[in-house]
């Protein structure tokens, strides 16, 4: 019986990858065309299509008027606060790296609004603010962090890339490209280990899904049933090069199969589509099945980083994923249609403003770390 | 004429072993690939296979014969319509080391440890000892923590159902399970990877490399992502591991295989490095490097491995670390050194004493942090200085010392501080042009009787 299920998994038909409302049509053209080919239908236990299966039978999380209320606020102060601190940044507040999250909103909600916060734990790279933003942590100790100050969550000395709160189970916040890959897998050993129930949401981007590391990941998660969840948030660019020219498989979803992870491809620009894959996922992890691979297609509006002069595409592009795809204004619609006022909505982004402002004043204002703070913490004990 | 059968070397720096058993009696026909015998040394047991036809006419060493020397006859084999009444050949006992040329005159050649050295002050007076081979000592601070500590586990190639490429993990999975002795795939990045974030999710691991020369794939993890969490988190996060693993140079591996990462590591703020010599020190430092909250990288070294010295019998040897040790005091001139050279050190020091030169000897122990002190109160003692450090000479532990002697102990200093290292080369595979690169005591006598002008 479940032999034969999964063997109708198997041969399930894609979805057309260009369904994605976020996707440009010609870059995956190909790989939709030669599809089906992946899945080996005589493999029995070969269930790589079996969550995606599963997701398309109830593609949007049936989110309640309150749980939609919060996805948008939530979406919203990413957005709001990712403008600050581009602003920041062009005051010379900020230095450095800076990477903004702005157009990738749903996909941090989406995904972790379905996290047991009590035992789950999250890790991400260099694109970070949006994913501490989502577990509610005080936006005034990020932005403190980002202009560098003593009462920044990493006291001032780990910056934009380097921030982390344990208390939350967020363990950062990572520079190098790859790297939080293998350290999610440590993460979801050690939740294996304590036997502690929880899981590890291990994000990386497109630019990443190269790295060596992340298959040597791969394969010891699936090796040995690690429960982890890892998230190719592909917002078509690593850096300035687009993910056809620097990507043989741009399929994301596809790069477990030689691992035996099963695939999921969602569109990441639709906060209650996030939410329903972010349900199967977790789900399947949760019951021991293992690790499961989760290919978001999202786009980031700004450049990679600050210094970004975005030469590698047009402003045009830009503007199409703005009017058409994006995941703010999608979740306003609904929640229009539900019954919600603009002057409401309104109200919601006057609020989040404020709160904005608030950051950006305490950011602003606070001191720098005392000069003593250079030598503390370099080790946890005297020796 | 007959084919002698000798007794093969299972492993570079394999000298003798113990014929555990014959498979193969006299009389027996041989086919080639026939296993005759087993053969096993403190590392591993291993079947000794025929590569010639004929009739095995002849045993000369019985079976459970211990300490046999690589190269002794220990058997003969006839061919067809041989005679196999043929007279026998040498003795046994003139079969010792002439038959591995290129490993009797090696520097670095296993050498008994010397009778007396100086008491170590962390051990209380009286105190009985045990001697253990470093690889138990090793094994068995791991054990013991393991006992203490549910969070500590072991993960690295081989360290399992192997028991451990170097035998070091040895027992370790019959006694904790695979839960918590774990074989990874060949993937260092990967996992050094794994362990660092397993540690930053609360648990203690000790991830073993195979040899720190493949470290150089996971160097990322232990620097950008154990060293520098800490501080990057203002305090909050964490990163308890103990990388650890054999670190220099074996023995004929060739330029791949043979590196001292000692001075790399150390330069690096936010890990602890432990480079220890003997057994006990590698106990005791290791069980203080798994209970230590901060990142350790703990370099051994696979020709001191088999070697045995005293371990104290405590039930609780645990070392301070960032603590060197004098091994052996003396009052003309000071040798620091740290993991092998030490050995060499002392072995220098004993000649030293047959020319009327009394040198200290100091064994650093911990590379990071150092302990200035002790190196600046011996010179204080001393005002002669040299260092001996199986390692290349540039940007190595010796220049730092050299750096520490002339900005905190320049009025101590009667003369310059000299390193004696290993060249400044690639290691070579030949046995002739290796030995001409790696340190040996009679570079360092000869350094340490220049510091003293008697020359």
């Amino acid at each position: 019986m479940r032999a034969a299920n999964q063997r109708k998994n198997a041969l399930a038909k894609q979805p057309s990858k260009t369904n994605a409302p976020a996707k440009q049509s010609k870059t995956k053209a190909k790989a939709v065309s030669t599809g089906d080919a992946a899945a080996p239908p005589d493999d029995s236990d070969f269930i790589l299509r079996s969550l995606q299966t599963e997701f398309e039978e109830q593609k949007r999380f049936n989110a309640t008027p309150e749980q939609m209320l919060k996805f948008y606020e939530q979406m919203l102060l990413i957005r709001r606060f990712e403008e600050k601190a581009g602003q920041l940044y062009g005051l010379g507040l900020i230095g450095g790296f800076c990477h903004l999250y702005i157009g990738q909103e749903a996909v941090a909600i989406g995904l972790q609004s379905a996290l047991d916060n009590d035992r789950d734990s999250v890790i991400t790279g260099y694109r970070d603010h949006g994913h501490m933003l989502a577990y509610g942590i005080d936006p005034k100790v990020i932005m403190a962090e980002l202009t560098g100050r003593e009462a920044g969550i990493s006291k001032g000395k780990g910056g934009s890339m380097h921030m982390f709160s344990t208390e939350h189970k967020f363990y950062g916040g990572h520079g190098i490209v790859g790297a939080q890959v293998a350290l999610g897998g440590g993460l979801a050993l050690a939740h294996k280990y304590n036997e502690d129930g929880g899981l590890c949401l291990a994000y990386f981007g497109d630019g990443a899904a190269n790295q060596g590391q992340v298959y040597e990941t791969f394969n010891m998660a699936a090796l040995w049933n690690l429960p982890i969840v890892f998230v190719v948030e592909d917002n078509q660019y690593a850096m300035g090069t687009a993910s056809s020219r620097s990507s043989a498989e741009t399929r994301f979803h596809r790069r477990g199969t030689a691992f035996r992870i099963p695939g999921m491809e969602v569109n990441g620009m639709d906060v209650l589509e996030v939410r329903a894959a972010a349900e199967v996922a977790f789900k399947h992890v949760r019951e021991g099945k293992g690790p499961v691979l989760m290919e978001l297609n999202t786009y980031r509006y700004r450049g990679h980083s600050m210094s970004d002069p975005a030469k590698y595409r047009t402003r045009e592009e830009v503007q199409e994923q703005r009017d058409t795809h994006d995941p703010i204004e999608r979740l306003k619609k609904t929640l229009i249609e539900g019954g919600k006022s603009e002057d409401d909505l309104k109200a919601v982004d006057k609020g989040i403003r404020k709160v904005v402002a608030e950051a950006a004043d305490f950011a602003e204002t606070s001191p720098e770390p005392e000069a003593s703070e250079l030598y503390t913490d370099v080790l946890v004990e005297n020796y | 004429m007959g084919i002698e059968l000798k007794m093969p070397a299972l492993s570079p720096t394999m000298e003798q072993g113990t014929l555990a058993k014959w498979l193969k009696a006299e009389g027996d026909t041989i086919e080639p690939g026939d296993i005759i015998a087993e053969i096993e040394t403190d590392k591993a047991t291993m079947e000794f296979e025929a590569i010639d036809e004929g009739v095995l006419s002849k045993i000369m060493i019985a079976e459970g014969t211990e300490d046999v020397a690589v190269g002794t006859i220990i058997a003969m084999i006839t061919g067809e319509g041989e005679d196999a009444s043929a007279p026998d050949p040498a003795p046994v006992a003139t079969a010792e080391p002439a038959a591995v040329p290129e490993q009797a005159p090696k520097p670095v050649a296993e050498k008994p440890a010397p009778s007396a050295p100086a008491h170590d002050p962390e051990i209380p007076e009286g105190t009985s000892f045990t001697s253990t081979a470093l690889r138990e000592a090793l094994r068995d601070g791991m054990a013991e923590e393991m006992r203490r500590d549910e969070r500590v586990f072991v993960m690295g190639e081989e360290v399992a159902e192997y028991q451990g490429a170097y035998k070091v993990t040895q027992g370790l999975l019959d006694e904790f399970g695979p839960k918590r002795v774990i074989d990874t795939p060949i993937t260092e990045y990967g996992f050094a990877g794994i362990g660092t974030g397993a540690a930053m999710g609360g648990l203690r691991p000790i991830v073993e490399f195979m040899t720190f020369n493949f470290a150089m794939q996971a160097i990322d993890h232990i620097i950008n992502s154990a060293a520098k969490t800490n501080y990057m988190s203002g305090g909050q996060m964490r990163c308890p591991i103990v990388f650890r693993g054999p670190n220099g140079a074996a023995s004929r591996v060739g330029a791949q295989h043979s590196q001292n990462y000692g001075p790399w590591y150390a330069s690096v703020p936010g890990l602890i490095v432990i480079a220890p010599y003997d057994s006990a020190d590698a106990k005791g430092l290791m069980k203080a490097a798994i209970r230590s909250e901060d990142p350790v990288v703990f370099l051994e070294n696979e020709l001191v491995y088999g070697r045995s010295f005293d371990v104290p019998d405590l039930d609780d040897h645990v070392l301070p670390i960032g603590k060197a040790r004098i091994m052996r005091e003396g009052s003309d001139v000071t040798i620091v050194s740290y993991s092998i050279g030490v050995g060499l050190a002392l072995e220098a020091a004993e000649e030293l004493a047959g020319e009327g030169i009394d040198a200290e000897v100091i064994d650093l122990r911990t590379l990071r942090p150092l302990d200035k002190q002790a190196v600046l109160t011996s010179l204080a003692k001393t005002n002669r200085l040299i260092v001996a450090e199986e390692g290349w000479p540039t940007c190595s532990i010796a220049s730092e010392i050299q750096a520490i002697c002339m900005e905190e102990g320049f009025d101590d200093l009667d003369a310059p501080v000299l390193r004696v290292c290993n060249e400044d080369v690639p290691l070579p595979y030949a046995a002739n042009l290796e030995e001409l690169a790696l340190i040996n005591a009679g570079s360092i006598v000869e350094a340490a009787k220049k510091v003293c002008y008697a020359d």
